[in-house]
């Protein structure tokens, strides 16, 4: 504080020890003894309901009515319980149209649990003692004679056990132990089988007609106006079937219809038919639905990491970290006038995996 | 001929020029004059073209040109239909108060009779969505659960599961469908505003699209039930869990933090 000599002179008065400041000319500073010294603890300064009993009795009273206030919030639980209705909609001001009985049960068993705490603390902090203790340190170890008491047990208990002389219990024991944990080990056969070739291919096959999933029918080219999303899946596909989450999630399609012109990709147009283009709907990042079409620009956003795809280029990444560009599948129509596919998708669908080269 | 050549300077040729070409013009409109008379129980309807068309010369052909085929500003009208005016000018997205990547909506400049009027001119330039009648996207009667399912597979990739709208690229964004009137719902479904693409009858058929509207007017009014109550935004779990930490966590340190401050010491130090 005082590095300079003398610099206590420009400091305020304020700011400096009195003491100090007046004794430093002389060259004897008084030191008041240790200054590392206990300081002990601060005098015990007593509460109003130490000293008054009216308000003792006062906090009491607080006390007991929070009690109170909950047994009562409890038993309107319980009410509601019984008698709301669970499809009952009322309107509360700031939440809305809420159900009756989920706001009731969640309004009387929070005040009945809040009324307990804020009732313990008040009793705590008004009437329970207050009078500070100090629990002084002591050292954890045990006397040398419990400690060799516990080591005389031990031994004897081993003894007594025959741990030691009957061979076959202790390594049975010992093999059942280290048996136990296999069950773990085996229950891991469960994060297999490994895919094997099975994400290189999808359901679509040669000939299969193009449905759509809002009317189950088989789409139609004149179904599919320029500027509109349609989507689709193979034939023969019901939501009920077992399979159906691990077929759709690698062959679901999106079809949109683009004036043949504003293609740029030639081979995007030449497996489309009259700029009919069908394309995966799944991202090729880590294999997020993708749907979020806009119709002027053509482009899919995927709504995951923002991978942008541009439909009008051949499914190309124009943003995002999307590593490769949406698998097209071929389209043609058959001899009945619908869409069909012309096969599988040339390229695995979806995200990158480490074989897939 | 000739003799008719060398009259052509005469001071007077230009009188009887002049009177041939009355003649002839009043020829032939005393020959179409009574065509438009057997016209006259269509004339409400051509009235309305007409008065459609002068609307849009004051108010739309600035972008979308003199005889709506559009210039590099605004696309092209004909073919839209009347179900695209209705919408556009309806919810006052048109006309548009400045270029951006989306119109977004505002009070509408046009009443509705106005509306029809433009509608019935931009219908004439070429056949397109026709504006549907009340009957078509009245929700009365439709299946709320299969336009749940519908909403899912169709519309909540850009709409958000809950109808609350959502993010697209550069700008654009999926509007919330909270309290959208019924008629505007289907209309954006037949036309595709924007960028929305559109779902025609041919892949979505009426009683989807009625399904539909019914499934939003009983998740996403004013009047539509919250069992949870608070929805936050209806955004997803991500708001709720935050909200959780921030503020009820919040207040109860809050309220921690006040007990703690509060002395009950008779003597305050």
């Amino acid at each position: 504080m005082s590095s300079e000599p003398g610099s206590h002179e420009d400091m305020s008065e304020d700011n400096l020890p009195s003491e100090r400041a007046h004794d430093a000319h002389h060259g004897a500073v008084a030191v008041a003894g240790d200054a590392f010294a206990d300081p002990g603890l601060p005098a015990h300064l007593p509460r109003r309901q130490d000293l008054d009993e009216q308000a003792a009795k006062h906090s009491e009273r607080v006390v007991a009515g929070l009690f109170v206030l909950s047994m009562l919030a409890t038993i309107g639980f319980i009410a509601s319980y019984v008698t709301l209705k669970p499809g009952k909609i009322v309107y509360i001001f700031p939440v809305g149209h809420v159900s009756a009985l989920n706001f009731a049960l969640g309004l009387t068993l929070g005040l009945a649990l809040f009324c307990i705490g804020a009732g313990a603390v008040h009793w705590a902090r008004t009437l329970m003692s207050d009078v500070e203790t100090p629990a002084e340190r002591h050292p954890i170890e045990a006397s040398p004679e419990v400690r060799a008491q516990v080591i005389a047990d031990f031994k004897q208990g081993a003894a007594e056990s025959q741990f030691g002389r009957r061979k076959l219990i202790r390594n049975t024991m010992f093999g059942a132990m280290a048996m136990v944990p296999l069950s773990g080990l085996v229950l891991l056969r469960d994060l297999g089988p490994l895919p094997g070739k099975s994400l290189r291919t999808t359901a679509w096959r040669k000939g299969m007609t193009l449905i759509n999933p809002n009317t189950n029918l088989p789409l139609r080219p004149e179904d599919i106006t320029t500027g509109s999303l349609t989507f689709a899946q193979p034939p023969g596909l019901s939501e009920d079937d077992d399979d159906f989450q691990d077929v759709i999630a690698k062959a679901a399609l999106m079809i949109v219809r683009i004036e043949p012109d504003e293609i740029k990709d030639k081979r995007e147009l030449d497996w489309g038919h009259q700029g009919i283009v069908a394309f995966s709907k799944i991202c090729t990042h880590v294999g997020c639905p993708i749907s979020l079409y806009e119709q002027q620009t053509h482009h899919v956003l995927c709504p995951c990491h923002q991978s942008t795809f541009d439909l009008a280029d051949g499914g190309r990444v124009i943003f995002g970290p999307a590593g490769h560009a949406l698998p097209q599948l071929r389209i043609s129509v058959n001899g009945s006038g619908y869409l069909e596919a012309l096969g599988d998708f040339a390229e695995p669908v979806g995200p990158s995996f480490w074989e897939r080269g | 001929m000739k003799k008719l050549s060398a009259r052509r300077r005469h001071p007077l040729a230009a009188l009887v020029v002049l009177l041939f070409a009355l003649a002839a013009t009043g020829g032939l409109y005393a020959a179409f004059a009574p065509a438009d008379k057997a016209q006259a129980d269509t004339s409400s309807q051509s009235l309305a073209i007409q008065e459609g068309q002068k609307l849009y010369s004051v108010g739309c052909a600035t972008c979308h040109g003199t005889s709506g085929k559009g210039t590099k500003t605004g696309p092209s009208l004909v073919g839209v239909g009347s179900a695209a005016v209705d919408f556009q000018v309806g919810t006052g997205r048109m006309p548009a108060q400045q270029q951006g990547p989306q119109i977004p909506e505002k009070k509408a400049i046009y009443n509705q009779a106005q509306v029809d009027q433009l509608a019935a001119y931009i219908a004439s330039l070429g056949p397109g969505p026709v504006k549907p009648t009340s009957q078509q996207y009245s929700p009365d009667g439709a299946d709320i659960a299969n336009g749940g399912q519908l909403f899912r597979t169709n519309c909540s990739q850009c709409h958000n599961a809950s109808g609350k709208g959502g993010a697209l690229t550069e700008g654009k964004y999926a509007p919330s469908l909270e309290n959208a009137p019924p008629k505007y719902i289907y209309e954006a479904m037949l036309t595709g505003p924007q960028n929305m693409p559109s779902f025609p009858d041919s892949t979505m058929p009426q009683k989807d699209k009625k399904d539909i509207i019914a499934y939003l007017g009983a998740t996403d009014s004013d009047k539509a039930a919250n069992p949870g109550g608070l929805e936050l935004g209806g955004i997803g779990p991500v708001s709720e869990g935050l909200f959780g930490w921030v503020f009820g966590l919040g207040a109860l340190i809050a309220l921690a933090i006040w007990v703690a401050t509060h002395t009950t010491k008779a003597r305050k130090s």
